[in-house]
């Protein structure tokens, strides 16, 4: 953003109508759909997390914290809060443990085959979702080609599917692609030279790695990690779907809170829950940023 | 390079996860054409019956012309409002441009589940819940900063000197703007054109809160269906949604390269 403000050149349109006035007329329109469809709901929805919820869906104005005191003593919400939380974590940490070979690869190649690879890498971004949630459900069914083969293999076939661990194998892939291009982004201080000063003097590979690739490529594994956490928390549509209404994550329970129960009260207190974890991400993103440099 | 071989095992190890990477993918493809009345995989016959399921379908391909409509819709209305902002905050520069930049792009940072939330309640209140208009302003509110964003970046990377030729020379600031920048400005438009008609077309969550009964886009009509039974149909609508998402990628590869439009 502070690039963008430096690129800005200084103006010269003479305008009949006076510059100010262009300009408020130029910037009228998005500053009117701002306006209904982010400013004024955004409020609407903190003012609503402190309303009362009556039964059958009624709302009565009201200035009351008993949604958020309601959500702490409540040990559903509790639970619902801690296992959003350790399983965006999980998520986070497999994402990027299945990410980082690739990127480190994709950082080493180049020319065509490095283009080829970065399109094989964004193309899952342009599939739907649902699409890719539903190859997941083909995949982890109960006759589906991994559990068969495990079944084959002679183990106990596993429940893969309309469990958390349906949920996390299924957002592992889906962020994936965000990992990869956070991690390349961050991998530029990985100079080919300095990992082979280490091996000539004699680290071997593992050491190199340890005290010398991870270090270096920290900053870009703090980017993707704060960047997958901050989706997996709110991530709706693998859940809900992998998860078959069994799950239970902050994102599925405001679905149903304002769909099904029609709790608007209740939705909008964990939608302002979720923007408080945001809030928290990011300033552990930054300590950490700090810790590094 | 020469150095820093990769090993044998590394590549096999990348290459193991570019495989789970695009299996989900991949995999719809067969799944489409499976002859079999459920979902499974690898099928054990094959036809193309959920191909004449889907032209059976209205309530899918009503679905589909809403979601076109949409789209295109949202992407004229997109580049309208976003061009003469991003000229005004780039060019202009008027007080608190940055500000403003990171106001009309701030809608990016929420999830869209607490955004569509948040969307519901107001536009209940207007009666914009299941209506064409509702979704026109649903969608505008993130694909405007998409827009933005990218036509921000293309006038902030413009020589200035063309234009200030224009101007020296006696053009007209709406004739400068109209004959010098917006033609130079091109390959951003396009860039534009397909991220606002992808994310549009592409949007689930924020929608699945604004459509209705009698009006749905084809993600959501794709989202019931899956969360209700698990047939081959959505693999036979997946694999149209990924020609028609390869088609508009390559349309803006031929025009301005992919690397420039995605990767950032």
């Amino acid at each position: 953003m502070t690039a963008i403000a430096a690129s800005m050149a200084p103006a010269t349109p003479r305008l009949a109508l006076g510059r100010t006035g262009t300009a408020i007329a130029l910037l009228l329109p998005i500053a009117v759909i701002n306006a209904i469809g982010f400013i004024l709901p955004v409020l609407n929805l903190l003012r609503m997390s402190f309303n009362e919820a009556l039964a059958g869906g009624g709302v009565r104005e009201a200035f009351t914290l008993a949604n958020w005191t309601g959500l702490f003593g409540d040990t559903f919400y509790v639970e619902l809060i801690v296992n959003s939380i350790t399983v965006s974590l999980g998520i986070t940490l497999a994402t990027l443990v299945v990410s980082y070979p690739i990127a480190l690869y994709l950082h080493r190649s180049s020319g065509r085959w490095r283009t080829f690879l970065t399109v094989l890498v964004i193309s899952p971004l342009l599939t739907s979702a649902v699409v890719r949630t539903y190859g997941w459900i083909a995949l982890l069914a109960e006759q589906g080609p991994i559990v068969s083969t495990i079944a084959a293999m002679g183990f106990s076939p596993p429940r893969l599917m309309f469990n958390t661990t349906g949920v996390i194998i299924g957002l592992t892939e889906i962020l994936m692609p965000y990992m990869i291009l956070s991690l390349l982004a961050g991998f530029g201080r990985l100079d080919p030279r300095v990992e082979e000063a280490a091996m000539t003097l004699g680290a071997p590979p593992a050491k190199t790695f340890w005290r010398v690739i991870l270090p270096l490529t920290l900053p870009g594994i703090a980017l993707g990690c704060l960047l997958c956490f901050v989706l997996a928390v709110s991530s709706f549509i693998t859940p809900k779907l992998l998860g078959g209404g069994r799950v239970f994550l902050l994102a599925t329970e405001i679905y149903d809170q304002a769909i099904v129960t029609l709790n608007w009260p209740l939705a909008a207190t964990l939608s302002m829950l979720v923007l408080i974890i945001f809030g928290a991400a990011l300033g552990a993103y930054a300590r950490v940023l700090r810790a590094i440099d | 390079m020469e150095t820093n071989e990769t090993s044998v095992p590394m590549k096999v190890l990348v290459a193991f996860l570019f495989l789970f990477l695009l299996a989900p993918v991949i995999l719809v493809v067969p799944i489409s054409f499976s002859g079999e009345q459920i979902l499974s995989f690898p099928p054990e016959s094959w036809s193309l019956r959920w191909y004449a399921a889907l032209a059976d379908n209205p309530k899918m391909i009503s679905a589909f012309w809403t979601s076109l409509i949409l789209g295109a819709v949202v992407t004229i209305i997109s580049l309208a409002v976003a061009i003469p902002a991003a000229y005004v905050i780039v060019r202009m520069r008027t007080l608190g441009s940055a500000f403003l930049y990171n106001l009309f792009t701030a809608p990016l940072l929420l999830p869209t589940i607490v955004l569509g939330l948040a969307i519901l309640i107001v536009f209940a209140s207007i009666g914009f819940l299941g209506t064409f208009t509702g979704l026109i302003i649903g969608h505008l509110v993130i694909t405007l900063p998409y827009a933005l964003r990218v036509l921000a970046t293309t006038l902030g990377n413009l020589n200035l000197a063309c234009e200030e030729a224009a101007s020296t020379l006696g053009g007209r600031p709406l004739t400068v703007f109209r004959r010098v920048t917006l033609p130079m400005m091109a390959p951003g438009i396009v860039a534009a054109t397909a991220l606002c008609f992808l994310v549009s077309f592409d949007e689930v969550v924020i929608t699945l809160f604004l459509t209705g009964p009698r009006l749905t886009t084809l993600p959501v009509e794709l989202f019931h269906h899956v969360e209700s039974r698990a047939d081959p149909l959505v693999a036979s609508v997946s694999v149209l949604l990924i020609l028609l998402t390869l088609a508009v990628v390559m349309i803006v590869d031929r025009t301005v390269g992919l690397s420039k439009t995605f990767v950032k």
